[in-house]
């Protein structure tokens, strides 16, 4: 078993031969070459300050943020199984982005424009070098913000959206086989999918299928939230759904996560933004309106149609607003932000308990309901409420009258969502076939913690 | 010897324990414990996945007393444990063989 997953490594690390990355440093412009005489890159301070900081805070969403938000919901057996999923892939999903990620996503086309090439390939390019004798980190297009930073900011995306999925295949995957899916899904789906929507010259982020998705709506929600529908149903439900209770084991950890998960969004949203501008500050407070919103729309659907407001509702629709606002922030108003918020606050909560129930998936945390959903309307939403006001001239959406804008919204959505599909079918499949995806009945009646760690979560003495 | 076994709510385990030691008790265990008599459970929601808790939290107290002083202490904690709504509790009594104080090695009333 071990000896495939290393397999599979050192089959990725050896496309990354020194021939390739030769190729890719002679097609750009490189600095590197020290007869060409090339200006000291022009940092922006405070741009550089509010994207270190915004890094910080989206890799604080994952843990300990949406650590503690599924460390809640899940048994008390499984704590550290999830906790374990959230700090791993904080490790692994880096270390990926670091040496291919980066490049397959925002690298030049290559494959007719399908990923990115391998200009970026083991952080080349992006790292500090002489310039006439000076050391200086590169900067990252007209940002004023150095590459390394663009990079690792995106890579705490990368790092959330596989985590995103564990709330579907939460207290049943092997954990072996959850990190070489990740591994997997994060090269085969995200990073195609990043290229498509963000990469200068995606097919869904300029020309005639330009679709808005400012801060990942389909990259990060609707791919995590589809394939976690995928795992659900793949895998199967966990012993005893729907006959044994199962209730959250310590709701207090899922609120203090979706308050870091709330804050941690600041960074996802209006580090989004690439500088400390307007557009941040738009994107910072539509943001903090529709996770505000969200809070109230889904309680208040609890309180209306089940007579009490949950602690739990008031968190689920905090995350639901934060997710619905993820693509829209860079483009509507922060009054839009609280329609998205209230729209996403009902939807999701439909989703999570009606939509569920009646096809009796074991979405075990509400990965789909919550972040495909939520992601899903979100998209469709920014077609919408899309204002040149915001986003610029040429921007506007239905309310305005382009049907056309909320089309090519309808578009990145299908996309999305097919290639998010069809990718983790087959994926699942490789995964299942080469180690199997669940752990055995006895390990799963134990309970992640032991069975896959060795460890307790709650030990007192 | 007679060891008393008296499932009671949270909130008087306080007044149980002064009202015990206000009479002389010398020592008393405590334990979290769960489960129904009359007392019906209550339902809970997650996400709309509704479960029904049957096992209700009390406290259990054990104390351990002469034959002769049985009744009276008894008498108390029915007193300050009472509130007269279902999920009072219950009181469990069984006669004891014997007791050893660990450091001593004292036995039987010696040890209580």
């Amino acid at each position: 078993m071990n000896r495939i997953a290393a397999l599979v490594v050192c089959t990725v690390l050896s496309c990354l031969s020194p021939s390739l990355l030769d190729a890719g440093i002679e097609e750009t412009v490189s600095p590197q070459s020290a007869d060409v005489a090339v200006p000291l890159p022009q940092i922006d301070a405070a741009h550089t300050t509010w994207m270190l900081v915004s890094s910080a805070l989206v890799l604080m969403m994952t843990a300990p943020g949406l650590a503690l938000f599924y460390g809640g919901l899940v048994r008390k057996k499984n704590i550290l199984g999830v906790m374990m999923q959230c700090i791993f892939l904080m490790g692994v999903m880096s270390v990926v982005w670091a040496l291919w990620g980066f490049s397959l996503a925002f690298g030049t086309d290559v494959l007719g424009g399908f990923v990115g090439g391998n200009d970026y390939f083991l952080m080349d390019g992006l790292l500090m070098q002489l310039y006439e004798g000076e050391p200086a980190a590169p900067v990252w297009g007209e940002t004023g913000v150095p590459a390394m930073i663009f990079m690792v900011f995106q890579g705490m995306f990368f790092i959330i959206t596989p985590a995103l999925i564990c709330g579907a295949y939460a207290e049943r995957m092997k954990f072996s086989s959850m990190v070489l899916f990740s591994v997997l899904w994060g090269t085969v789906v995200y990073c195609p999918l990043a290229h498509w929507v963000w990469s200068d010259n995606g097919w869904l982020f300029t020309g005639k299928y330009e679709a808005y998705d400012f801060a990942g709506g389909t990259v990060v929600h609707i791919s995590s939230g589809v394939s976690a529908l995928l795992c659900a149903i793949l895998l199967g439900p966990r012993i005893g759904f729907g006959s044994e209770p199962m209730p959250p084991h310590n709701l207090t950890y899922t609120c203090i996560g979706t308050a870091l998960l709330w804050v941690g969004w600041f960074g996802f949203n209006a580090g989004s933004a690439v500088g400390a501008n307007s557009a941040a500050a738009n994107a910072f407070v539509a943001t903090h309106l529709a996770a505000a919103a969200g809070v109230v729309a889904w309680a208040g659907m609890e309180w209306l149609t089940r007579g009490k407001p949950s602690v739990l509702g008031a968190c689920s629709g905090a995350v639901a607003g934060l997710v619905c606002i993820t693509p829209a922030c860079g483009v509507v108003n922060p009054l839009s932000g609280i329609l998205l918020g209230l729209s996403a606050g009902v939807f999701c909560f439909y989703a999570c308990t009606t939509l569920k129930s009646k096809f009796g998936y074991d979405d075990s945390l509400d990965a789909f309901g919550v972040h495909g959903m939520g992601g899903a309307l979100g998209a469709l939403l920014t077609g919408v409420f899309a204002s040149s006001s915001v986003g610029g001239a040429g921007v506007s959406g239905l309310m305005d009258g382009n049907v056309d804008q909320f089309l090519n919204q309808v578009i990145s959505v299908v996309a999305a969502t097919v290639w998010a599909l069809v990718g983790s079918l087959v994926l699942l499949k490789v995964v299942d076939a080469m180690l199997g995806l669940r752990v055995s009945e006895d390990q799963e009646i134990q309970g992640l913690d032991l069975s896959q760690h060795g460890e307790e979560g709650y030990i007192f003495l | 010897m007679k060891k008393i076994e008296a499932i009671i709510r949270h909130f008087k385990l306080e007044d149980v324990k002064t009202a015990l030691t206000e009479a002389g008790a010398l020592g008393m265990t405590i334990t979290e414990v769960r489960g129904f008599g009359r007392q019906k459970g209550h339902k809970e929601q997650y996400r709309g996945a509704e479960y029904t808790v049957d096992f209700m939290p009390k406290a259990k107290m054990e104390i351990v007393v002469a034959d002769d002083e049985l009744d009276a202490i008894v008498k108390l904690i029915v007193d300050s444990a009472r509130t007269g709504q279902v999920g009072d509790g219950k009181i469990f009594i069984t006669d004891l063989t014997d007791v050893l104080r660990i450091r001593t090695g004292e036995t039987g009333a010696e040890a209580l």
